[in-house]
């Protein structure tokens, strides 16, 4: 394999305090790591066609391939802690050319080895597994069990290329294709246009935001000379504000920024990761939950110096701070009103995507990724619950469900793990996510005042993202009250689901536990460490130890929601039903249209466009520009008559011939028969002959 | 040199079909499975020798003319018009595109003739044509190169004209009500016509006013004729474009292809849209571009914004449509707007791009007209609200529309994204002195252009694939694809991916044949 790479590039970065530290170059683990992207990816074609005649329908080869990630990714990951490995591969595959300006750009399929792309085939790979286990149960039966398993192994190769890209081409490919995988899965069940209509809002809506990446990965590509990320970081590296980087940067942040807004659905692009709860549930478990939506993070995180660099795209990172808070905050309040279990976990997604975002946003390299890993295992873990219960009852709508933790106790259990989790609750997973975000927004507000009143936004965000934090916990224990407590309220008898859907979630579960413990700040810094493999994050800040006041805080507005939650849905099991649709005038009709958001878009955008607008253009085709045209040939058949009549009248010739036949009517059908295009082709070349005449006489 | 390297290689690749129509004309009319494979066997060996040629080809000097004919080789020696043919790294991958097109539509059409049937006559016809699309990409003569574009036109006049679209239409402002395939001959064949008229007055003037008094296109470029043209050459340039410009078609000289799409018979569709289209574009870069370097460069914002109108205008009329031929019409349109804005940054990017976007809407457009003649075929309609659950009736051939219709929005990985791309990526540095902010506008412009795309394809497909089948199509026999549509369509898939995953397949002949071509700027 190595004679056919045109690079191989182990590379050293710049630590914070300038010095270089020495990594592994993981050797031949990261040499053929490229088989990370193309098993899946092949397994997915392999899945098409012949999935069908395959003993396991085509489970296994999804499956399999999955594990293979898994394992060589969980190897990559602890290796990666000890040693710190960095890698970059390359295979040529064309070359654009030159610029305008005299740069010529290669393109290059390639992969990464270092800690954040391992970090990230670690995620996919486990939570990919166990998803993947838990689906062979969940679809069981499905019409199209087959297809639904190549569609989810091309989405996991999709989202390998993504994280495996060493250049922001082959990027936009993996993020593309995760965007096809989506659309696949989100309109699985075709059949209903609500659905096909759901995979569409998807598409366009990340169509509308890749125009954002396209336009910025232009930008940083042409003006740093290359694609690739390496060569990009040693352009941000060795500084200058006159770089020709440097000039464009706010732009290109802006417009990569709006790249990360749609697949990680921020405010106001959020709008089509509740509609994708359309999809099997395992699809949102992985895909709306754990990995793809961390895109957007991800892709913040891959190009941190460019936004974290003063000089470069650091005026952006206010936007994205607001952004995030915005996000993080209205996303979680729509949260309390939803029926739909699915989508009041949607809804949380989004809201922790926004304190990924914010956390990017204030300089806080490790606290986002932290958050997006803890996040993967727990959110993963709750959708795979969700779905454990809707496979019982048959139903979405918690006004269905009750009383399920008598039925289903493992799938209670660990469902109730996964809510302490997320909730923040000490000592789980997403206690210590949380916490770190905190208190990486309480330092950027003392230390960043590049922007006017930055410290003063960032004490604000900190106060929102804690109230965040209080409706998080809120939610959720509504959500397992409805859910659990109570009295059961479906049809029929539910029991507890098999266990190869039960398995997964325990796994989960115990991820959701222990995942904080790899990064207690002053205790244990693997993932830090890990993650800083390339680089560490100029800016990027990592409490040496625990805020004790801000965790304190944190988790109080935690306990807060939940206390609260206790005294609202649980106080009187009887009467828990009618007390969920208590209605807070004005923002409760808000919540529930969504802030009018997806009616504005509806309305205001895309019926016009569809409507209106395309068809004044088709009109325009058939009645201004064809009047020209026919008006032409109008004319031209007048000309003919004339010319004819003058024929007729004047000049013996072949032509007399045709007389008789044409001389009824003009139409066009005669044109065609009686060889007036003959005419018409005599008329143009005499009048080619008198304009060449011209030509050569003057 | 081997004769076969000094022009016979490619003059068998050019008249070979001609020699197969004139072949197949010869089998009585009752002999159809004659007539099929004299056809299928001339264009197979003209398209086999095309890619002997391609493997033989020197991709280390790409830039060169190869395989050509001895520069001295007297054609019309009055006025010094010389058989000068050759191909490099430009004209190869369209060349083998024409070839392997030509091949594919004869195998499809081995069970689909369309009405009034007459295999003779229409693979004759198919034959005139691949020997007029060959000739165009390797002519080096601008009356060879003219000769050739027309060959072109006549068989895709009577293609439409006999075996198109029977149904009714009103023609606004005539008030004339005709069959479409009438309407549509005439409106191709006028404006074609046209644009070729004012394209040989160019030529003509470029003859007897720069002074070289030559239709050599390598005497001719370099900029010195232009020079010599003085105050003239902004009129030459106009005529060219136009004459290059209706075949593309670039707004608004647009409008004869959705008719005439539309009411071809599907053949005749693919070979529009695969090559018919690329004449115009491949003459830009090869005549317009190093002829008329000044001129370009002058016209270049003109082409650029004209080219942006038409991936907006192109794809909002296919938002419109309801009829699914005409919905990839209109999309060609949009899609020969990237093609134009990448050659209208006259940069290597910009022309990289526009040649492999020539070559994946080629494939790419070529296999959703397949499919939707296929499709009209079985349902006899082509009105998408009548075809909704395809999916289900035919999985096969939904299945390929899918992968198609994301091909056609240039999906990464697929051919369509590095031409959909790369034009965009050329805009943002365009050739210097061109305007940057103006191009750059552009640039977002045309992004814009991917989110309707992806709109009107994949609406296309939720109303033509998804939901379930209307209730009109029980009890008939719809069958899922026959071999000999596998037959002609896995290979165009196969294509789409491998171009997708390896660009290098036309970027590695371009590359340096459009490095050299962009020095005519002075870089």
């Amino acid at each position: 394999m190595s004679s056919l790479l045109a690079s191989a590039v182990p590379f050293l970065l710049a630590a914070e305090d300038g010095a270089k530290k020495v990594f592994s170059d993981g050797g031949v683990l990261a040499e053929w790591a490229w088989l990370i992207p193309v098993v899946p990816m092949v397994a997915a074609f392999a899945i098409v066609f012949f999935g069908k005649r395959s003993p396991l329908q085509g489970w296994g080869m999804a499956w399999g391939s999955m594990a293979f990630v898994a394992v060589y990714g969980t190897v990559l990951f602890f290796m990666n802690i000890s040693d710190g490995i960095v890698y970059e591969g390359a295979v040529a595959i064309g070359s654009w050319g030159a610029d305008g300006l005299g740069n010529t750009f290669g393109i290059e399929w390639g992969w990464m080895v270092d800690g954040l792309s391992i970090m990230m085939y670690f995620v996919v790979g486990v939570v990919g597994v166990l998803v993947f286990t838990y689906a062979k149960g969940y679809m069981e039966g499905d019409i199209r069990y087959t297809w639904f398993f190549a569609s989810f192994a091309l989405f996991g190769g999709g989202m390998l290329v993504l994280v495996s890209a060493p250049n922001l081409v082959q990027l936009i490919v993996g993020w593309e294709l995760v965007g096809v995988a989506s659309w696949l899965l989100i309109g699985h069940y075709w059949e209903d246009h609500e659905n096909s209509s759901a995979a569409i809002k998807a598409f366009l809506v990340n169509k509308v935001a890749d125009v954002g990446l396209f336009i910025g990965a232009i930008i940083i590509g042409l003006s740093a000379g290359s694609f690739r990320f390496s060569v990009i970081m040693d352009v941000i590296a060795e500084g200058g504000g006159d770089s020709t980087l440097a000039q464009f940067s706010f732009w290109a942040g802006v417009a990569i920024f709006i790249g990360a807004m749609g697949k990680s659905a921020q405010f106001p692009l959020h709008v089509w990761l509740p509609d994708a709860m359309a999809g099997p549930t395992p699809v949102s478990a992985l895909m709306h939950a754990a990995t793809m939506v961390t895109a957007g993070v991800y892709l913040l995180g891959r190009l941190f110096p460019f936004f974290n660099t003063p000089g470069f795209a650091d005026d952006v990172r206010w936007i994205i701070i607001i952004i995030g808070t915005l996000t993080l905050f209205l996303t979680g309040l729509i949260a309390l009103v939803a029926d739909d279990i699915k989508k009041v976990l949607a809804y949380s997604t989004l809201s922790q995507l926004g304190y990924m975002v914010t956390a990017m946003g204030a300089g806080a390299y490790t606290a986002g990724l932290f958050h997006l890993f803890t996040h993967a295992f727990f959110k993963a873990l709750l959708f795979l619950g969700a779905g454990s219960v809707i496979h019982a009852v048959h139903s979405n709508n918690m006004s269905d469900m009750g009383g399920l933790r008598k039925y289903m106790p493992q799938t209670y259990w660990t469902f109730m793990i996964g809510s302490l989790a997320l909730a923040g609750i000490f000592p789980l997973a997403g206690f210590w996510s949380k916490d770190e975000i905190l208190a990486s927004i309480q330092y950027a507000g003392g230390n960043y005042t590049t922007a006017q009143g930055g410290a003063e936004l960032a004490n604000f965000v900190l106060v929102v993202a804690i109230a965040g934090a209080f409706v998080t916990a809120f939610y959720m224990t509504r959500a397992v009250s409805l859910t659990f407590f109570g009295e059961y309220k479906g049809d029929g008898h539910p029991h507890e689901s098999p266990k190869v859907m039960t398995y997964p979630l325990i796994g989960l579960a115990g991820f959701s536990v222990v995942a904080g413990w790899i990064n207690i700040p002053g205790v244990i810094k693997w993932f830090t460490d890990a993650l800083g493999a390339r680089f560490l994050a100029p800016g990027d800040h990592h409490p040496e130890s625990i805020e004790i006041s801000l965790a304190i805080i944190g988790t109080l507005a935690a306990v807060g929601g939940i206390v609260a939650g206790y005294f609202i849905w649980f106080a009187d099991k009887d009467t828990q039903q009618e007390r969920d649709k208590f209605r807070i005038p004005l923002l409760y009709p808000l919540l529930e249209k969504k802030y009018y958001i997806d009616d504005f878009y509806m309305n205001g955008i895309v019926k016009p466009i569809r409507g209106p607008v395309a068809n004044a253009v088709d009109w325009f085709n058939g009645h201004v520009i064809d009047l020209v045209i026919n008006g032409t040939g109008l004319g031209a058949t007048r000309v003919a008559k004339l010319v004819y009549w003058f024929d007729q009248r004047f000049v013996d010739g072949a032509i007399n011939a045709s007389a008789a036949a044409t001389g009824e009517t003009g139409g066009m059908l005669r044109l065609l028969q009686t060889g007036r295009v003959q005419q018409y082709a005599f008329l143009i070349v005499a009048g080619t002959v008198v304009l060449v005449a011209g030509f050569i006489i003057f | 040199m081997s004769s076969f390297e000094n022009g016979w290689a490619l003059t068998l690749i050019v008249f070979l079909p001609l020699v197969g129509a004139a072949a197949v004309l010869a089998i009585p009319k009752a002999q159809e499975e004659a007539q099929k494979w004299t056809a299928l066997l001339f264009a197979g060996v003209s398209f086999v020798l095309s890619v002997i040629v391609a493997f033989q080809f020197d991709y280390g000097s790409a830039e060169a003319i190869q395989f050509g004919t001895r520069s001295d080789l007297t054609w019309i020696g009055v006025i010094n018009s010389n058989y000068s043919i050759g191909i490099d790294g430009i004209s190869l991958p369209l060349l083998v595109l024409s070839g392997f097109m030509t091949v594919l539509s004869i195998i499809y059409s081995w069970n689909h003739w369309p009405e009034p049937h007459n295999p003779k006559m229409f693979s004759a016809l198919i034959l005139v044509l691949a020997t007029g699309m060959n000739g165009t990409f390797v002519a080096l003569d601008l009356i060879l190169f003219f000769v050739f574009f027309e060959v072109v036109l006549l068989p895709m006049y009577f293609m439409i004209g006999i075996w198109g679209d029977r149904n009714k239409v009103t023609v606004p402002v005539l008030g004339i009500t005709t069959e479409m395939r009438l309407y549509a001959a005439i409106k191709f064949f006028l404006f074609t016509f046209l644009g070729s008229a004012l394209m040989l007055l160019g030529f003509l003037a470029l003859y007897f006013r720069s002074g070289v008094e030559s239709f050599s296109m390598a005497a001719l470029s370099g900029g010195g004729a232009e020079a010599a043209l003085g105050s003239l050459a902004v009129w030459v340039f106009a005529a060219l474009f136009i004459g290059f410009a209706v075949k593309v078609p670039m707004f608004p000289l647009h409008t004869w292809l959705p008719d005439a799409h539309t009411a071809a018979p599907t053949v005749g569709s693919v070979l529009l849209a695969a090559i018919l289209l690329k004449l115009g574009t491949y003459a830009f870069v090869r005549i317009a571009i190093p002829i008329m370097p000044e001129q370009a460069q002058n016209w270049a914002p003109v082409i650029g914004i004209l080219a942006v109108i038409g991936i907006i205008y192109g794809a909002l009329a296919c938002l419109a449509q309801t009829d699914m031929k005409r919905l990839i019409a209109f999309s060609s349109v949009a899609h020969m707007g990237f093609v134009m804005l990448g050659i209208a940054t006259m940069t290597e990017i910009g022309i990289n791009a526009a040649l492999i976007g020539m070559v994946a809407h080629g494939i790419i457009t070529g296999l959703l007209f397949f499919i939707a003649g296929s499709m009209s075929h079985r349902y006899h309609t082509r009105e998408i609200a009548r075809l909704g659950g395809n999916q289900k009736l035919m999985p096969i051939m939904g299945g390929i529309l899918g992968f198609t219709a994301m091909a056609s929005l240039g999906l990464p990985g697929l051919a369509g994204f590095w031409g959909e791309f790369g034009a965009l990526l050329s805009a943002f540095n365009p050739l210097e002195g061109l305007d940057t902010t103006l191009f750059r506008t552009l640039m977002v412009i045309g992004g814009i252009g991917t989110v309707l795309a992806a709109g009107y394809l994949l609406w296309m497909l939720q109303r033509v694939n998804f939901g379930e089948p209307s209730a009109e199509w029980e009890g008939h026999d719809l069958h899922d694809v026959d071999g000999y549509e596998l037959a002609a369509w896995v290979p165009l898939v196969v294509v789409t991916l491998a171009i997708g995953i390896y660009p290098k397949i036309v970027f590695g002949a371009t590359g340096d044949a459009v490095s050299e071509l962009v020095k005519v700027f002075g870089g």
